[in-house]
């Protein structure tokens, strides 16, 4: 069941004009920067389907610089995103492709600085709700309904069990769970939904677990 | 996930056997999902029920687009009403009014609270601060209403598409003109089954309809499409109220709705590469926007 609260049917407080494309646009931008755990120095946004074709006139572009400034879906500063990011130091790219993917409203956001870089896609499904469909390559699917920790470890017996273990020590309880590799012994990841917010602490204790190189989360 | 109801079938026999109304029903269904109180719910209603509010009276009092290509329509026809001509009766126009004041706020960028989206947002509250004149409802009969389209767009959103792009506008202002009705039916006194039948001869009507937006933007057909939501769900709650049902079921209809998306061309689903956005005139709007790179006004064009 993709939509399980009425308010996502009846909400959200946005500024308009289109909850697909600017409030949705705005949630993925701030669940990338989110998943970064900061703010990127750069931007590389690629606009698929029904967002390259219309983003200009739907203020998606603004909108999804104004997430990834961390503003909300409400925030009257999404009109002003890029002075913004320009004032923030964050360059940025829009990049509408031609290229055809399954869900019509998708934008992949590559966010980089000089500690990293990450890709994050993520589709808008309508009335403003949306899912993370893609991490650094990975495919997943994650509506950041529920506060999420991600983790990406090298493919090693015992690291699931050790990443498990950490959250019950610090009584989180784990609603769902996916585990997924790119190849076997190679990269690997795990997406864990939670029933509570996760304290930083506890990020920093999973990320000295040996062979996990990242830790993310997603609050709500 | 457990819920109460996943169709209109089980929802409105639900409301029957224990003798709730709908919007009872999604409360109690929010209350076992997210596991707030009543009260928290209660409340994060009423603060969007104030956005709606305040959205429509920023509306009637005149607002414009960043391209001029909307605004100030709900204001022509409030004074319209007031001449006291109208044809269609004043509480029908004023819906239309109210519907068009949201959307016309909704294009010009500002604050307003999606129901199920932005573009389709102007439906739910333009027909309920219409019929409120009539049947003076409570502040808490007021956020019910939303809580009794909430419930309808549940079902949709759950078992169809409320996207434009995915199912074009009837998934949009089809979707909330049909909720819309199922409110107006339940503030009205209706019966839950009287309400899935206005739902229903509301969504028949809009079967159909595509997502053709004018250069992309949430403009044209957008605002004038919210205010043949609000008249058609009008309509169709009093036939409903006056006893008229629908042949075919609520959820057959919804089911019927979600085909007729996906074979939909994606031109006709929020592209604007097919119906009024390519016609000579829809496509030479969009020149004169978008012709430097940036979004522009057209109104040096008018």
């Amino acid at each position: 069941m993709k939509f399980t609260s009425v308010f996502d049917i009846i909400g959200p407080v946005m500024i308009g004009p289109s909850s697909s494309h600017t409030a949705g646009a705005a949630r993925i931008g701030r669940v990338a920067r989110d998943l970064f755990g900061r703010q990127p120095k750069q931007v590389k946004i690629h606009l698929y389907g029904s967002f390259a074709e219309t983003y200009r006139g739907h203020g998606t572009d603004v909108a999804i610089i104004g997430g990834l400034l961390n503003y909300d879906t409400y925030d009257e500063r999404i009109k002003t995103a890029f002075e913004d990011a320009a004032a923030a130091e964050m360059e940025f790219e829009f990049i509408p492709e031609e290229a055809h993917k399954e869900h019509p409203n998708t934008a992949r956001i590559v966010m980089s600085d000089d500690d990293g870089e990450m890709s994050v896609e993520g589709i808008s499904i309508g009335g403003g709700k949306i899912e993370v469909s893609e991490v650094n390559g990975f495919k997943l699917r994650l509506t950041g309904g529920m506060p999420a920790i991600l983790v990406v470890h090298n493919d090693r017996t015992g690291c699931i069990a050790n990443v498990a273990n950490c959250l019950a020590m610090h009584n989180v309880n784990i609603g769902h769970m996916e585990v997924s590799r790119i190849e076997r012994g190679h990269t690997a990841l795990m997406v864990i939904e939670v029933d509570q917010n996760i304290e930083d602490r506890v990020l920093d204790q999973i990320s000295y677990i040996p062979h996990i190189t990242k830790v993310s989360k997603i609050n709500n | 996930m457990d819920v109460l109801f996943q169709n209109v079938r089980e929802l409105v026999a639900l409301a029957e056997k224990e003798n709730k109304h709908i919007s009872e029903l999604m409360i109690e269904q929010e209350i076992m999902i997210s596991g707030r109180s009543r009260e928290a719910i209660m409340e994060q209603m009423d603060r969007n029920l104030t956005v709606m509010e305040e959205a429509i009276e920023r509306g009637l009092k005149g607002v414009q687009s960043v391209t001029g290509l909307t605004g100030g329509d709900a204001v022509l026809i409030q004074n319209y009403i007031a001449s006291g001509n109208s044809l269609s009766g004043e509480l029908l126009l004023d819906a239309v009014s109210k519907a068009v004041a949201t959307n016309e706020v909704n294009a010009a960028m500002g604050t307003i609270c999606a129901t199920p989206t932005a573009g389709s947002a102007g439906v739910v509250p333009g027909t309920l601060f219409a019929v409120k004149n009539k049947l003076n409802p409570t502040r808490e009969q007021m956020i019910r209403y939303l809580f009794t389209s909430g419930a309808f767009g549940f079902v949709v959103a759950n078992n169809a598409s409320i996207s434009g792009a995915a199912g074009g506008c009837q998934a949009e202002v089809g979707s909330a003109a049909a909720m819309a009705a199922a409110a107006i039916v339940e503030m009205a006194g209706g019966t839950p089954q009287q309400c899935a039948e206005g739902f229903a001869i509301t969504l028949k009507n809009m079967l159909g309809l595509v997502c053709d937006p004018v250069a992309g933007l949430v403009e044209v057909p957008c605002v004038k499409r919210n205010a043949m939501g609000a008249a058609n769900a009008l309509v169709a709650a009093d036939m409903a109220l006056a006893g008229v049902t629908s042949r075919i079921p609520c959820d057959e209809v919804i089911g019927a709705m979600y085909r007729i998306g996906q074979s939909m061309s994606p031109n006709l689903k929020e592209t604007a590469r097919g119906g009024l956005a390519a016609t000579p005139t829809g496509k030479a709007i969009s020149k004169a926007i978008f012709d430097n790179g940036g979004l522009q006004s057209i109104k040096s064009l008018q």
